[in-house]
Protein backbone atom coordinates (compact mmCIF):
# COMPACT_ATOMS: atom_id res chain seq x y z
CA UNK A 1 0.00 0.00 0.00
CA UNK A 2 2.44 2.28 1.26
CA UNK A 3 4.70 1.50 -1.77
CA UNK A 4 1.78 1.86 -4.35
CA UNK A 5 1.61 5.31 -3.06
CA UNK A 6 4.93 5.86 -3.05
CA UNK A 7 4.51 4.96 -7.22
CA UNK A 8 1.64 7.16 -7.79
CA UNK A 9 3.33 10.02 -5.85
CA UNK A 10 6.57 9.83 -7.69
CA UNK A 11 4.83 9.80 -10.98
CA UNK A 12 2.85 12.80 -10.16
CA UNK A 13 6.20 14.20 -8.68
CA UNK A 14 8.05 13.65 -11.89
CA UNK A 15 5.23 15.21 -13.90
CA UNK A 16 5.63 18.42 -12.39
CA UNK A 17 8.67 18.78 -12.62
CA UNK A 18 8.79 18.06 -16.47
CA UNK A 19 5.77 20.33 -16.70
CA UNK A 20 7.43 23.15 -14.35
CA UNK A 21 11.21 22.66 -16.17
CA UNK A 22 10.17 21.66 -19.65
CA UNK A 23 7.35 25.06 -19.63
CA UNK A 24 5.10 22.32 -20.93
CA UNK A 25 1.33 23.75 -20.88
CA UNK A 26 -0.13 20.29 -19.58
CA UNK A 27 -1.12 19.64 -15.91
CA UNK A 28 1.93 17.61 -14.09
CA UNK A 29 -0.64 14.92 -12.70
CA UNK A 30 -1.43 14.18 -16.64
CA UNK A 31 2.30 13.84 -17.25
CA UNK A 32 2.51 11.37 -14.32
CA UNK A 33 0.09 9.35 -15.59
CA UNK A 34 1.95 9.47 -19.12
CA UNK A 35 4.49 8.60 -17.12
CA UNK A 36 3.06 5.31 -14.97
CA UNK A 37 0.96 4.26 -18.35
CA UNK A 38 4.74 3.74 -19.65
CA UNK A 39 6.12 1.92 -16.72
CA UNK A 40 3.16 -0.38 -16.87
CA UNK A 41 3.94 -1.11 -20.83
CA UNK A 42 7.37 -2.08 -19.95
CA UNK A 43 6.97 -3.70 -16.39
CA UNK A 44 3.48 -5.66 -16.63
CA UNK A 45 3.43 -7.08 -13.37
CA UNK A 46 3.35 -3.37 -11.67
CA UNK A 47 -0.22 -3.21 -12.95
CA UNK A 48 -1.14 -5.87 -10.86
CA UNK A 49 0.54 -4.87 -8.36
CA UNK A 50 -0.74 -1.64 -7.72
CA UNK A 51 -4.49 -2.32 -8.97
CA UNK A 52 -6.01 -2.56 -5.32
CA UNK A 53 -4.76 0.61 -4.37
CA UNK A 54 -5.43 2.64 -8.11
CA UNK A 55 -9.00 0.95 -8.16
CA UNK A 56 -9.88 2.31 -4.57
CA UNK A 57 -8.45 5.75 -5.97
CA UNK A 58 -11.06 5.95 -8.38
CA UNK A 59 -13.67 4.63 -7.14
CA UNK A 60 -14.22 7.71 -5.20
CA UNK A 61 -13.01 9.85 -7.99
CA UNK A 62 -16.21 12.25 -7.73
CA UNK A 63 -15.60 12.79 -4.36
CA UNK A 64 -12.39 14.69 -4.78
CA UNK A 65 -14.00 17.39 -6.96
CA UNK A 66 -16.14 18.48 -4.30
CA UNK A 67 -13.65 21.02 -2.76
CA UNK A 68 -13.13 22.80 -5.99
CA UNK A 69 -16.43 22.53 -6.60
CA UNK A 70 -17.63 24.26 -3.13
CA UNK A 71 -15.33 26.96 -4.63
CA UNK A 72 -18.12 28.06 -6.42
CA UNK A 73 -19.03 30.58 -3.56
CA UNK A 74 -16.75 32.61 -4.91
CA UNK A 75 -17.97 33.13 -8.67
CA UNK A 76 -21.86 32.67 -7.37
CA UNK A 77 -21.97 36.53 -9.19
CA UNK A 78 -20.34 34.97 -12.62
CA UNK A 79 -23.06 32.65 -12.33
CA UNK A 80 -26.36 35.34 -11.74
CA UNK A 81 -24.98 37.39 -14.32
CA UNK A 82 -23.69 34.86 -16.97
CA UNK A 83 -25.33 31.83 -15.76
CA UNK A 84 -27.92 31.48 -19.88
CA UNK A 85 -24.55 32.16 -22.01
CA UNK A 86 -22.58 29.55 -19.42
CA UNK A 87 -25.71 27.04 -19.55
CA UNK A 88 -26.23 27.59 -23.44
CA UNK A 89 -22.27 27.32 -24.40
CA UNK A 90 -22.63 23.96 -22.15
CA UNK A 91 -25.43 22.44 -23.99
CA UNK A 92 -24.68 23.07 -27.36
CA UNK A 93 -21.14 21.99 -27.34
CA UNK A 94 -22.22 19.00 -25.58
CA UNK A 95 -24.92 17.63 -28.31
CA UNK A 96 -22.37 19.09 -31.17
CA UNK A 97 -19.24 17.14 -29.83
CA UNK A 98 -21.21 13.94 -28.87
CA UNK A 99 -22.00 14.08 -32.50
CA UNK A 100 -18.94 15.11 -34.03
CA UNK A 101 -17.25 12.01 -31.97
CA UNK A 102 -19.69 9.62 -32.85
CA UNK A 103 -19.98 10.28 -36.51
CA UNK A 104 -16.06 10.45 -37.03
CA UNK A 105 -15.93 7.13 -35.13
CA UNK A 106 -18.52 5.90 -37.67
CA UNK A 107 -16.18 7.32 -40.74
CA UNK A 108 -13.07 6.46 -39.67
CA UNK A 109 -13.88 3.22 -38.47
CA UNK A 110 -15.40 2.50 -41.92
CA UNK A 111 -12.18 3.38 -43.59
CA UNK A 112 -9.83 1.72 -41.63
CA UNK A 113 -12.09 -1.15 -41.85
CA UNK A 114 -12.19 -1.94 -37.76
CA UNK A 115 -15.24 -4.17 -37.97
CA UNK A 116 -17.53 -4.74 -34.75
CA UNK B 1 -10.10 21.34 32.07
CA UNK B 2 -13.67 23.81 32.57
CA UNK B 3 -16.55 23.05 30.10
CA UNK B 4 -15.64 25.83 27.34
CA UNK B 5 -18.55 27.70 26.11
CA UNK B 6 -20.10 26.97 22.54
CA UNK B 7 -18.29 30.26 21.19
CA UNK B 8 -15.41 28.98 21.91
CA UNK B 9 -15.39 25.47 20.45
CA UNK B 10 -16.37 27.02 17.79
CA UNK B 11 -13.37 29.40 17.55
CA UNK B 12 -11.33 26.57 17.95
CA UNK B 13 -13.26 24.33 15.05
CA UNK B 14 -13.25 26.83 12.15
CA UNK B 15 -9.22 27.06 12.78
CA UNK B 16 -8.88 23.36 12.69
CA UNK B 17 -8.95 20.96 9.32
CA UNK B 18 -10.78 18.47 10.79
CA UNK B 19 -14.25 20.01 10.78
CA UNK B 20 -14.17 20.78 7.22
CA UNK B 21 -12.62 17.41 5.90
CA UNK B 22 -15.57 15.64 7.68
CA UNK B 23 -18.32 18.12 6.66
CA UNK B 24 -17.03 17.36 3.03
CA UNK B 25 -17.05 13.46 3.56
CA UNK B 26 -20.05 13.82 5.45
CA UNK B 27 -21.80 15.85 2.62
CA UNK B 28 -20.94 13.77 -0.44
CA UNK B 29 -22.80 10.70 1.31
CA UNK B 30 -25.71 12.75 1.46
CA UNK B 31 -25.06 13.61 -1.89
CA UNK B 32 -24.46 9.63 -3.04
CA UNK B 33 -27.55 8.85 -0.75
CA UNK B 34 -29.67 11.63 -2.02
CA UNK B 35 -28.35 9.99 -5.52
CA UNK B 36 -29.10 5.98 -4.84
CA UNK B 37 -32.21 7.09 -3.35
CA UNK B 38 -33.68 9.09 -6.39
CA UNK B 39 -32.76 5.78 -8.75
CA UNK B 40 -29.64 7.30 -10.22
CA UNK B 41 -30.99 10.31 -12.24
CA UNK B 42 -28.07 11.88 -13.03
CA UNK B 43 -29.93 14.98 -12.53
CA UNK B 44 -29.37 14.14 -8.96
CA UNK B 45 -25.61 14.23 -8.88
CA UNK B 46 -23.82 13.56 -5.37
CA UNK B 47 -21.05 16.30 -6.56
CA UNK B 48 -23.76 18.88 -7.33
CA UNK B 49 -25.35 18.29 -4.35
CA UNK B 50 -22.67 17.97 -1.99
CA UNK B 51 -21.18 21.34 -3.48
CA UNK B 52 -24.96 22.89 -2.87
CA UNK B 53 -25.29 21.44 0.86
CA UNK B 54 -21.56 22.66 1.59
CA UNK B 55 -21.70 26.16 0.01
CA UNK B 56 -25.05 26.72 1.96
CA UNK B 57 -23.49 25.75 5.01
CA UNK B 58 -20.19 28.33 4.47
CA UNK B 59 -23.15 30.62 3.95
CA UNK B 60 -24.97 30.31 7.49
CA UNK B 61 -21.97 29.77 9.35
CA UNK B 62 -20.13 32.55 7.40
CA UNK B 63 -17.24 30.60 6.58
CA UNK B 64 -14.93 31.68 3.84
CA UNK B 65 -13.93 29.46 0.85
CA UNK B 66 -10.56 29.77 2.16
CA UNK B 67 -11.34 28.57 5.36
CA UNK B 68 -12.85 25.83 4.24
CA UNK B 69 -10.55 24.80 1.65
CA UNK B 70 -7.70 24.48 4.94
CA UNK B 71 -9.71 21.09 5.52
CA UNK B 72 -10.83 20.38 2.49
CA UNK B 73 -7.76 20.67 0.89
CA UNK B 74 -6.56 17.22 1.91
CA UNK B 75 -9.46 15.73 0.02
CA UNK B 76 -8.57 18.01 -2.88
CA UNK B 77 -5.03 17.04 -2.94
CA UNK B 78 -5.75 13.09 -3.81
CA UNK B 79 -6.68 14.38 -7.34
CA UNK B 80 -3.20 14.93 -8.49
CA UNK B 81 -2.57 11.08 -7.77
CA UNK B 82 -5.88 9.80 -8.81
CA UNK B 83 -5.27 11.92 -12.18
CA UNK B 84 -2.16 9.89 -12.38
CA UNK B 85 -4.28 6.29 -10.98
CA UNK B 86 -6.01 6.50 -14.66
CA UNK B 87 -3.16 4.89 -16.46
CA UNK B 88 -4.67 1.95 -14.74
CA UNK B 89 -7.73 1.35 -16.45
CA UNK B 90 -6.24 2.79 -19.46
CA UNK B 91 -3.77 0.20 -19.25
CA UNK B 92 -6.10 -2.32 -18.50
CA UNK B 93 -8.10 -1.46 -21.91
CA UNK B 94 -4.95 -1.86 -24.27
CA UNK B 95 -5.92 -4.83 -26.33
CA UNK B 96 -9.56 -2.94 -26.95
CA UNK B 97 -7.64 0.38 -27.82
CA UNK B 98 -5.34 -0.88 -30.05
CA UNK B 99 -7.93 -2.73 -31.89
CA UNK B 100 -10.09 0.53 -32.56
CA UNK B 101 -7.47 2.56 -32.25
CA UNK B 102 -7.48 5.21 -35.71
CA UNK B 103 -11.29 5.69 -34.64
CA UNK B 104 -11.13 6.11 -31.19
CA UNK B 105 -8.40 8.47 -31.75
CA UNK B 106 -10.33 10.30 -34.65
CA UNK B 107 -13.38 10.56 -32.48
CA UNK B 108 -11.51 11.54 -29.49
CA UNK B 109 -9.72 14.38 -31.29
CA UNK B 110 -13.15 15.55 -33.48
CA UNK B 111 -15.29 15.83 -30.30
CA UNK B 112 -12.49 17.17 -28.22
CA UNK B 113 -11.63 20.44 -30.36
CA UNK B 114 -15.55 20.31 -31.39
CA UNK B 115 -16.39 20.55 -27.60
CA UNK B 116 -13.63 23.63 -27.09
CA UNK B 117 -14.34 25.47 -30.04
CA UNK B 118 -17.93 25.57 -30.18
CA UNK B 119 -18.30 26.32 -26.01
CA UNK B 120 -15.71 28.90 -26.37
CA UNK B 121 -17.63 30.28 -29.42
CA UNK B 122 -21.25 30.22 -28.27
CA UNK B 123 -20.36 31.54 -24.95
CA UNK B 124 -18.38 34.16 -26.46
CA UNK B 125 -21.76 34.65 -28.85
CA UNK B 126 -23.48 35.03 -25.77
CA UNK B 127 -20.88 37.50 -24.37
CA UNK B 128 -19.22 36.18 -21.98
CA UNK B 129 -15.51 37.38 -21.45
CA UNK B 130 -11.99 36.87 -19.87
CA UNK B 131 -12.02 34.29 -17.23
CA UNK B 132 -15.38 33.18 -17.35
CA UNK B 133 -14.79 32.20 -20.86
CA UNK B 134 -11.69 30.20 -20.55
CA UNK B 135 -12.91 28.44 -17.32
CA UNK B 136 -15.55 27.09 -19.96
CA UNK B 137 -12.91 25.80 -22.40
CA UNK B 138 -11.99 22.57 -20.45
CA UNK B 139 -15.27 21.86 -19.62
CA UNK B 140 -15.52 18.83 -21.66
CA UNK B 141 -12.07 17.40 -19.93
CA UNK B 142 -12.51 14.97 -17.41
CA UNK B 143 -12.51 17.00 -14.57
CA UNK B 144 -8.90 16.78 -12.61
CA UNK B 145 -7.47 17.37 -16.23
CA UNK B 146 -9.85 20.14 -16.42
CA UNK B 147 -9.20 21.87 -13.47
CA UNK B 148 -5.08 21.68 -14.15
CA UNK B 149 -5.97 23.27 -17.64
CA UNK B 150 -8.19 26.29 -16.38
CA UNK B 151 -5.60 26.78 -14.64
CA UNK B 152 -2.67 26.85 -16.77
CA UNK B 153 -4.61 28.84 -19.34
CA UNK B 154 -6.02 31.79 -16.93
CA UNK B 155 -9.10 30.79 -16.26
CA UNK B 156 -10.94 29.58 -12.61
CA UNK B 157 -10.71 26.19 -11.67
CA UNK B 158 -13.39 26.58 -9.06
CA UNK B 159 -15.85 27.53 -11.70
CA UNK B 160 -14.56 25.18 -14.12
CA UNK B 161 -15.08 22.51 -11.70
CA UNK B 162 -18.98 23.23 -11.23
CA UNK B 163 -18.57 23.58 -15.24
CA UNK B 164 -17.18 20.27 -15.71
CA UNK B 165 -19.79 18.55 -13.57
CA UNK B 166 -22.39 20.04 -15.10
CA UNK B 167 -21.52 19.04 -18.66
CA UNK B 168 -21.04 15.67 -17.75
CA UNK B 169 -24.97 15.41 -16.32
CA UNK B 170 -25.83 16.93 -19.68
CA UNK B 171 -23.86 14.52 -21.80
CA UNK B 172 -25.41 11.92 -19.53
CA UNK B 173 -29.32 13.15 -20.21
CA UNK B 174 -28.43 14.34 -23.77
CA UNK B 175 -26.72 11.50 -24.96
CA UNK B 176 -29.21 8.51 -25.10
CA UNK B 177 -32.06 10.71 -26.60
CA UNK B 178 -30.08 12.12 -29.11
CA UNK B 179 -28.02 8.76 -29.99
CA UNK B 180 -31.60 7.33 -30.78
CA UNK B 181 -32.50 9.90 -32.95
CA UNK B 182 -29.87 9.93 -35.47
CA UNK B 183 -30.22 6.43 -35.55
CA UNK B 184 -26.50 5.37 -34.37
CA UNK B 185 -26.70 1.24 -33.63
CA UNK B 186 -22.78 0.76 -33.45
CA UNK B 187 -22.60 -0.12 -29.79
CA UNK B 188 -18.63 1.02 -29.78
CA UNK B 189 -19.51 4.36 -31.53
CA UNK B 190 -22.72 4.67 -28.89
CA UNK B 191 -20.05 4.40 -26.04
CA UNK B 192 -17.33 6.50 -27.19
CA UNK B 193 -18.61 10.10 -27.69
CA UNK B 194 -15.51 11.55 -27.05
CA UNK B 195 -17.80 14.44 -26.44
CA UNK B 196 -19.03 13.94 -22.95
CA UNK B 197 -17.07 15.25 -19.93
CA UNK B 198 -17.83 12.70 -17.73
CA UNK B 199 -17.38 12.96 -14.20
CA UNK B 200 -16.66 10.61 -12.16
CA UNK B 201 -20.09 11.01 -10.41
CA UNK B 202 -21.78 11.43 -13.55
CA UNK B 203 -20.15 8.27 -14.63
CA UNK B 204 -22.01 6.54 -12.34
CA UNK B 205 -25.46 8.08 -12.42
CA UNK B 206 -24.99 8.29 -15.52
CA UNK B 207 -26.12 5.13 -16.51
CA UNK B 208 -29.52 3.13 -17.80
CA UNK B 209 -31.68 2.81 -15.30
CA UNK B 210 -34.28 5.27 -16.94
CA UNK B 211 -34.89 2.50 -19.89
CA UNK B 212 -35.66 -0.33 -17.31
CA UNK B 213 -36.38 -2.47 -20.22
CA UNK B 214 -34.42 -5.33 -18.27
CA UNK B 215 -30.82 -4.12 -18.51
CA UNK B 216 -31.09 -2.73 -15.56
CA UNK B 217 -29.10 -5.16 -13.92
CA UNK B 218 -26.43 -5.32 -16.63
CA UNK B 219 -26.03 -1.77 -16.66
CA UNK B 220 -25.28 -1.72 -12.79
CA UNK B 221 -22.20 -4.01 -13.78
CA UNK B 222 -21.35 -2.40 -16.12
CA UNK B 223 -21.18 0.86 -14.24
CA UNK B 224 -19.70 -1.06 -11.52
CA UNK B 225 -16.81 -2.07 -13.80
CA UNK B 226 -16.42 1.55 -14.83
CA UNK B 227 -15.40 2.72 -11.74
CA UNK B 228 -12.84 0.56 -11.65
CA UNK B 229 -13.35 -0.39 -8.19
CA UNK B 230 -12.92 -4.28 -7.65
CA UNK B 231 -12.37 -4.88 -10.98
CA UNK B 232 -12.13 -8.43 -11.46
CA UNK B 233 -15.06 -9.46 -10.06
CA UNK B 234 -17.12 -6.38 -12.05
CA UNK B 235 -15.46 -7.85 -15.13
CA UNK B 236 -17.42 -10.84 -15.21
CA UNK B 237 -20.71 -8.70 -14.54
CA UNK B 238 -19.89 -6.29 -16.98
CA UNK B 239 -19.14 -8.61 -20.08
CA UNK B 240 -22.20 -10.04 -19.55
CA UNK B 241 -23.79 -6.76 -19.90
CA UNK B 242 -22.30 -5.49 -22.89
CA UNK B 243 -23.48 -8.76 -24.33
CA UNK B 244 -26.75 -8.17 -23.20
CA UNK B 245 -26.58 -5.10 -24.41
CA UNK B 246 -25.01 -5.80 -28.04
CA UNK B 247 -27.69 -8.37 -28.33
CA UNK B 248 -30.16 -6.19 -27.53
CA UNK B 249 -28.94 -3.49 -29.67
CA UNK B 250 -29.11 -6.24 -32.55
CA UNK B 251 -32.73 -7.31 -32.17
CA UNK B 252 -33.88 -3.86 -31.77
CA UNK B 253 -34.59 -0.94 -33.96
CA UNK B 254 -33.20 1.57 -32.12
CA UNK B 255 -30.59 0.04 -30.09
CA UNK B 256 -29.79 0.58 -26.60
CA UNK B 257 -27.15 2.82 -25.61
CA UNK B 258 -23.98 0.99 -24.01
CA UNK B 259 -23.44 2.68 -20.93
CA UNK B 260 -22.24 5.80 -22.41
CA UNK B 261 -21.48 6.61 -19.21
CA UNK B 262 -17.81 5.19 -18.43
CA UNK B 263 -16.63 7.46 -21.10
CA UNK B 264 -17.79 10.45 -18.81
CA UNK B 265 -15.06 10.03 -17.03
CA UNK B 266 -13.19 10.99 -19.21
CA UNK B 267 -13.77 13.69 -21.81
CA UNK B 268 -11.43 16.36 -22.75
CA UNK B 269 -11.43 19.36 -25.24
CA UNK B 270 -7.98 20.48 -25.44
CA UNK B 271 -6.57 18.03 -28.28
CA UNK B 272 -2.97 19.17 -27.52
CA UNK B 273 -2.72 16.29 -25.02
CA UNK B 274 -2.67 13.01 -26.80
CA UNK B 275 -2.29 11.29 -23.02
CA UNK B 276 -5.69 12.53 -22.16
CA UNK B 277 -7.19 11.41 -24.82
CA UNK B 278 -5.38 8.17 -24.18
CA UNK B 279 -7.33 8.06 -21.07
CA UNK B 280 -10.65 9.20 -22.00
CA UNK B 281 -10.49 6.51 -24.57
CA UNK B 282 -9.83 4.09 -21.79
CA UNK B 283 -11.99 5.11 -19.95
CA UNK B 284 -14.69 5.46 -22.60
CA UNK B 285 -14.12 1.71 -24.12
CA UNK B 286 -13.88 0.31 -20.47
CA UNK B 287 -17.18 -1.60 -20.92
CA UNK B 288 -15.54 -2.51 -24.62
CA UNK B 289 -12.51 -3.83 -23.04
CA UNK B 290 -14.77 -6.18 -21.24
CA UNK B 291 -16.80 -7.02 -23.75
CA UNK B 292 -13.72 -8.21 -25.89
CA UNK B 293 -12.47 -10.17 -23.00
CA UNK B 294 -15.41 -12.05 -22.98
CA UNK B 295 -14.91 -12.58 -26.82
CA UNK B 296 -11.40 -14.21 -26.56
Amino acid sequence: MIVNLVVLLACQLAGEVAARGLGLPIPGPVIGMALLFAAFILQPRLAQRIAATTSALLAHLSLLFVPAGVGVVGHLDTLGRDGVALMAALLLSTVAAILAGVYVFLAVARLTGASE
Amino acid sequence: MSPADPAEIWTYLRQDPLLWLTATLVAYALGDLAFRRAGRRPLVNPVLVAVALLAVLLRVTGTPYESYFEGAQFVHFMLGPATVALAAPLYANLRLIRSAFWPMLAALVAGSVTALVTAVAIGAAFGLRGETLLSLAPKSVTAPVALGVSETIGGAPNLTAVLVIITGITGAIVATPLLNLMRIRDWRARASPSAWPPMASARRGRSGQRDGRGLRGHRHGAQRAADGADRAAARSVAGGAARGVRRVARARRPAQSVAPNEEAIMTEDTDRHAMKMAKKKAARDKIMATKTDEKG
